[in-house]
């Protein structure tokens, strides 16, 4: 990837996290540090990778992203709104009893969400679903599911990774945000998911391991992806949670917490730091 | 006359119906049993085996149909409702996807496979999801039309059916319409309301009781979720008195679905057969007459029925 483009990303994600922060900053509930975590994977799938369509969103041969970890969707809803499916001010009613914006992902509310999804270890069941059926109707669209490392605990996430190995679905491709947190703290500590690589190799997918903030390793994970034949493709993206808020890195404590006003001021202002700084490099 | 089981008139559905390709089906390593082993036979191409891993393959068929797919997915009622009820409830019946669940081996005449297997919970668990259409079968026609009805309703339905081989008491010009009870037989003293195998002993019932001068209505609610008010509303008004009948915990099923409707709509007496305990192995016969599933119970009831209502009356006077 040219560097410019990787600058021009960049500036995308950060204003991603910088909505997503407003999400839960307006909700005054939420989860923050995931949301930071995958802003630069969304930014990278939604205008690099993903053939979808603002105006079309039911689009049938639309690639699809299931949000398996679906808690951070204020990242998700921050992408889809720079991409034109929801108004931008909406981000604000996230949580809100009149908003469409639910605490997590609701597929018959949002425009451009593929599943609903919240209940951890489901979204990537259902993306297999989804991959299942391109490979018998023979379409050519691509399946991407987002999960947490804390999520690998959930047994049913196992039970997909047999499946989609089972049924060669190529067309599927998740990516493990390995930023090392869950709620109840470091997840070797809490209940041990690693060696996460290793495992999905055993369970027969192709693993490619990325770093959760560089475009060119995404780009090159990506494409491995698509490349691989046969078998389904788990990317271990080694992640920071809290990324680029610098109170917020790697911190367990905001998974689920929303920042105060004095916080959350902060937090804009570190960004728009950044922000500025990748559009002086330009 | 003819016995079949519903799990029977499933497969054999699945495979009528089947042409339309739109239709997937999964099962979870119970394809012989649930007969959605017919289907594959004949569209292998479009049967999926998803292993013993029902959590994963209600989540998939809610990812199929997510696509403009009508999947159904196959297992037994306790894996089914039980098992996986949270993701029934979060992947289908919340995204109110067109998932059609057909759970086989309901209720306690599954027989010797005893307890673990003899699901007698899931009429309340699915009742519960809103979106979710719980329809329960009594006899073949019945079930192969469910099915028809299933695939032509957009949204969730969970289908339950038999291990059992149940007589016909349906005819076969029978039409089926989800969430439309049918009256068997008219009766004025008292209704006896029954669900699936239980209807056939509701209309035996009834005519014991004709013999001792107690004329029964017989209502057969097959879709227990949207449930039939009307009908059920107008026994309570006409007859004065409700018993009802089902293979299943008394506790959230069709009683409790019955009991809803009256105190609504026309308060009377309803007396409930059904099972507030773990079943057990053994025959069905046994088992019936164990856990007090038989036409002596609903006669039994019934006249206790018709009693109550005197008192009730006296009282009102």
């Amino acid at each position: 990837m040219e560097q410019k483009r990787a600058t021009e990303l960049a500036i995308i994600a950060n204003k991603v996290r910088k909505n997503a922060l407003t999400a839960v900053y307006s909700a005054a509930s939420g989860h923050p540090g995931g949301s930071l975590s995958i802003a630069d994977l969304v930014t990278y799938l939604y205008c690099e990778v993903m053939n979808v369509d603002a105006k079309n969103p039911k689009m049938a041969d639309r690639d699809r992203l299931v949000l398996s970890k679906g808690h951070t969707c204020p990242a998700l809803y921050s992408i889809l709104a720079y991409k034109g499916f929801i108004p931008e001010e909406d981000i604000k009613t996230f949580r809100k009893s009149d908003s469409y914006l639910q605490g997590h992902p609701d597929m018959n509310k949002v425009a451009g969400i593929d599943m609903s999804t919240g209940s951890l270890g489901q979204g990537i069941s259902a993306a297999g679903g989804m991959a299942l059926a391109g490979k018998i109707d023979k379409k050519d669209y691509r399946v991407f599911a987002i999960l947490g490392d804390g999520e690998l605990e959930e047994g049913q996430v196992w039970e997909q990774a047999m499946f989609a190995a089972h049924y060669g679905l190529d067309n599927l491709t998740i990516f493990v945000d390995f930023n090392g947190l869950q709620i109840d703290g470091d997840v070797t500590k809490v209940m041990n998911p690693t060696p996460i690589d290793k495992k999905f190799e055993s369970f027969g997918w192709n693993v490619v391991l990325a770093d959760a903030h560089d475009f060119n390793s995404l780009e090159n994970a990506v494409n491995e992806a698509k490349a691989t034949k046969g078998k389904p493709t788990a990317v271990i993206m080694k992640s920071v949670k809290g990324k680029n808020v610098s109170f917020m890195e790697n911190n367990a404590g905001w998974h689920g917490s929303a920042p105060n006003q004095e916080q959350y001021d902060t937090a804009m202002a570190e960004l728009d730091e950044i922000i500025k700084n990748l559009e002086a490099s330009l | 006359m003819a016995k079949t089981a519903t799990r029977e008139s499933y497969g054999k559905a699945l495979v009528e119906y089947g042409k339309d390709e739109r239709i997937v089906v999964l099962d979870a390593d119970l394809s012989k049993s649930t007969k959605t082993d017919n289907f594959k036979q004949v569209y292998p191409e479009r049967f999926f085996n998803a292993g013993i891993a029902e959590g994963n393959m209600m989540c998939v068929a809610a990812g199929l149909a997510s696509t403009g797919k009508i999947a159904f997915a196959s297992t037994f009622a306790m894996f089914a409702a039980g098992r996986a009820f949270e993701q029934v409830r979060n992947s289908i019946g919340y995204t109110n996807l067109n998932v059609k669940i057909g759970a086989t081996h309901a209720g306690i005449s599954v027989g010797e496979d005893g307890a673990s297997h003899q699901c007698l919970e899931d009429i309340a668990l699915m009742r519960t999801i809103p979106n979710m259409v719980v329809i329960n079968p009594a006899d073949d026609i019945e079930a192969r039309l469910a099915v028809k009805a299933a695939i032509d309703h957009e949204g969730p339905v969970y289908m339950r059916f038999g291990r059992l081989a149940v007589e016909d008491v349906n005819p076969a010009d029978y039409k089926f319409e989800i969430g439309k009870g049918v009256q068997l037989k008219d009766g004025t003293d008292v209704t006896i309301i029954a669900t699936g195998l239980m209807v056939q002993m509701a209309l035996t019932a009834s005519e014991e009781l004709a013999k001792e001068g107690i004329s029964a209505r017989v209502v057969n609610i097959h879709t227990i979720k949207p449930i039939d008010s009307d009908i059920i509303a107008k026994a309570a008004k006409e007859t004065g008195a409700i018993v009802t009948a089902e293979e299943h915990s008394i506790y959230g099923g069709l009683g409790s679905a019955v009991a809803e409707v009256v105190t609504d709509k026309a308060p009377c007496v309803v007396k409930m057969i059904g099972t507030d305990k773990f079943g057990r192995s053994g025959k069905p016969a046994e088992l019936f007459e164990i856990y007090g599933l038989t036409v002596e119970n609903i006669v039994k009831k019934a006249k206790e029925a018709v009693e109550a209502k005197k008192c009730c009356c006296a009282e009102m006077r």
